[in-house]
């Protein structure tokens, strides 16, 4: 269970070479006259936030949720539509977006934890796709035009603001780190042990004297409110909000990114996001056909990497 | 029907199941089966293949909830309680087909079972790989089930006949009162066999158990009463010897002619 192995261990080498680049590109990019970067790895950082949040229910869990990326909606558009009415304090969105982001994910786990497997997947999709056309149908807020955020959240002090590009970026590495942080205790303590447990044999679980509902319940709310805050600086990040942001495809990515990176690893989703999100940039670049690369290669990814780019490293390092 | 032990007030009855009744579609796999069981005994149920042992197993645990009939235990009424809340009140059980957490160490299965018994585990912070309320006693009991150099290996890497007794011991880290042990001994060889009948033996007293087993040499070693199950009904209880002559019990399970046979195919 010792989820910070050695750093010889080249799946944890890859870790901190991420980790590293991601806490040094604010003052390297605009050195090496690469200033994008900057934007592009806090869009990443988000999504590995909202892509460890999955793994806690999805990795360690067992609970394969299709509509995951609705969080990622909801902390947005509290966000969004706080901001449209103006109100603009963190001190107030900030509690908002997560009391709002946990509470559906209450309702939401509630209902579909109820059911199993494919059931599972499918009532978790069709519950986040009524939120998706919730927003689409709400023509005050832009429908699916989606909707400008008109000012960033303000943390109300003088010398951080989330207007300056690096102090956004460093909000979003903090929020990633302590993300990564809060499911390494989380996996290690009695209730992550609880979650694993019920993954691998549900019904033992339940012999040993243990009801596993209201466990699960707990991780897909945590879950909710760590998606939830990724939506949050998402908004704050790109400025806007839209359906889109939690149609069933991002979803259906943030399942990927979990993948690639490796399930039930601490830090592979990160990793998985990191990869997924920088090769669709780089053969977008290539070529308006990118789709067609990059479908096979997540294909490939899932039948030949079982375990994801973090499996890979560690079974070489099994082999030498 | 004559309830045996009925007329024994001076023994506590542990557990009583009054009619119960199971059926699977069309197949009835419990059909109005009345048990009881005394505080501290061993209670061997057997019965061919099919008989419906695991179900009453499961209806006895909670697992399945019968179509008619009560289940006591300890004088109180579980028919309606479900699984976690009936091992909260101490009774465990095991599984005929193993089912322990493969990914887990050895030492973190039982630690697991610790946990559960500790109350809840809506603790969020603490390492469990830490805490020594939970290492200490499964160390413990790993030692006594004969696993105690075993304790870091991943479950699933285990021989077959100790994950039989991980299975064992992931139920008695639950500090029950009483054991339903389904099929304890399946699988395993003569002398693991052999082994396990000198451990059941050991906690006989501690524990009331009901022991469902195939293997014949090892209910007539353990068992101070037993009970035969046939398409789900009851055909006789009584103390080993009864058993063993009843006229009904030698030409539905023990096979007409001659138990040793049967003892012979048991042990296969
Ligand atoms: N979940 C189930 N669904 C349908 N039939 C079942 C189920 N469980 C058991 N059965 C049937 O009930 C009968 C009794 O099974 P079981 O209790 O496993 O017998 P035993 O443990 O004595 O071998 C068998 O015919 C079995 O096929
Ligand atoms: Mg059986």
């Amino acid at each position: 269970m010792g989820a910070f192995g050695p750093l010889r261990n080249p799946a944890n080498m890859f870790t901190a070479l991420v980790l590293v680049i991601f806490a040094i590109t604010p003052i390297l990019a605009p050195a090496l006259d690469e200033s994008f970067y900057v934007i592009v790895f806090a869009r990443i950082m988000v999504w590995g936030i909202a892509a460890v949040s999955l793994n806690l229910i999805m990795g360690y869990g067992g609970l394969i949720s299709f509509g995951h990326a609705v969080y990622l909606g909801i902390g947005g558009y509290t966000v969004g539509i706080l901001a449209f009415h103006g109100v603009t304090s963190a001190w107030i969105q900030w509690p908002l977006a997560i009391g709002v982001s946990g509470l559906v994910a209450l309702v939401f786990g509630a209902i579909s934890l109820r059911t199993k497997g494919v059931y599972f997947i499918m009532i978790t999709l069709a519950l986040a796709q009524m939120i998706f056309f919730l927003s689409v149908s709400a023509e005050r807020y832009g429908s699916d035009d989606g909707l400008n955020v008109l000012a960033r959240s303000d943390l109300g002090v003088s010398f951080f603001s989330l207007n300056n590009k690096t102090d956004m970026y460093y909000t979003i590495f903090a929020f990633l780190l302590a993300s990564v942080f809060v499911s390494w205790k989380l996996v290690n303590s009695r209730f992550g042990t609880t979650i694993r447990a019920a993954k691998s044999n549900d019904t033992r679980v339940q012999s040993i004297g243990v009801a596993t509902y209201r466990y699960r319940l707990t991780a897909f709310v945590i879950a909710g409110i760590m998606c939830g805050i990724a939506g949050l600086l998402q908004a704050n990040l790109e400025g806007f909000v839209s359906p889109d942001m939690m149609n069933w495809q991002r979803s259906g990515e943030l399942i990927f990114m979990v993948v690639l990176g490796g399930m039930s690893t601490l830090f592979g989703p990160v990793t998985g996001a990191f990869v997924f999100l920088m090769l669709s940039e780089v053969l977008a670049g290539w070529t308006i056909h990118w789709h067609i690369i990059f479908g096979p290669f997540l294909v490939l990814v899932v039948i030949f990497a079982r375990g994801g780019i973090a499996g890979l490293l560690t079974r070489r390092a099994d082999r030498d | 029907m004559t309830d045996v032990i009925a007329p024994n007030v001076t023994k506590d009855i542990a557990l009583k199941a009054n009619g119960l009744k199971k059926a699977f579609g069309g197949l009835i796999a419990t059909d109005n089966l009345s048990l009881s069981v005394a505080t501290g005994e061993i209670h061997a149920v057997i019965g061919p293949n099919g008989a419906g042992k695991t179900t009453l197993v499961n209806l006895l645990s909670g697992m399945l909830r019968p179509d008619a009939g009560s289940i006591q235990f300890n004088g109180r009424d579980v028919t309606r309680l479900p699984a976690p809340a009936r091992v909260k009140a101490g009774l465990s059980r095991s599984y005929q087909i193993t089912s322990i957490f493969r990914d887990f160490t050895v030492l973190e299965n039982v630690m697991f079972s610790v946990q559960a018994r500790q109350g809840h585990s809506f603790r969020f912070w603490k390492p469990v790989s830490r805490d020594a309320s939970l290492i200490d006693p499964a160390r413990e009991l790993l030692g006594r089930v004969g696993l105690g150099d075993r304790v870091d290996i991943r479950a699933g890497e285990l021989a077959y006949g100790e994950q039989r007794q991980l299975e064992i011991a992931i139920s008695l880290a639950t500090q029950p009162s009483f054991l339903l042990l389904d099929e304890p001994m399946a699988g395993m060889g003569p002398e693991e066999s052999q082994r396990m009948i000198e451990f059941l033996r050991a906690l006989k007293g501690a524990y009331t158990i009901l022991l469902i087993e195939h293997d014949m040499d090892a209910v007539f070693a353990l068992a101070d009463r037993i009970t035969v199950l046939v398409y789900g009904k009851v055909i006789a209880t009584g103390a080993p010897d009864d058993i063993r002559n009843d006229p009904a019990v030698r030409e539905a399970y023990l096979g007409g002619d001659d138990s040793d046979d049967c003892s012979e195919e048991g042990a296969a």
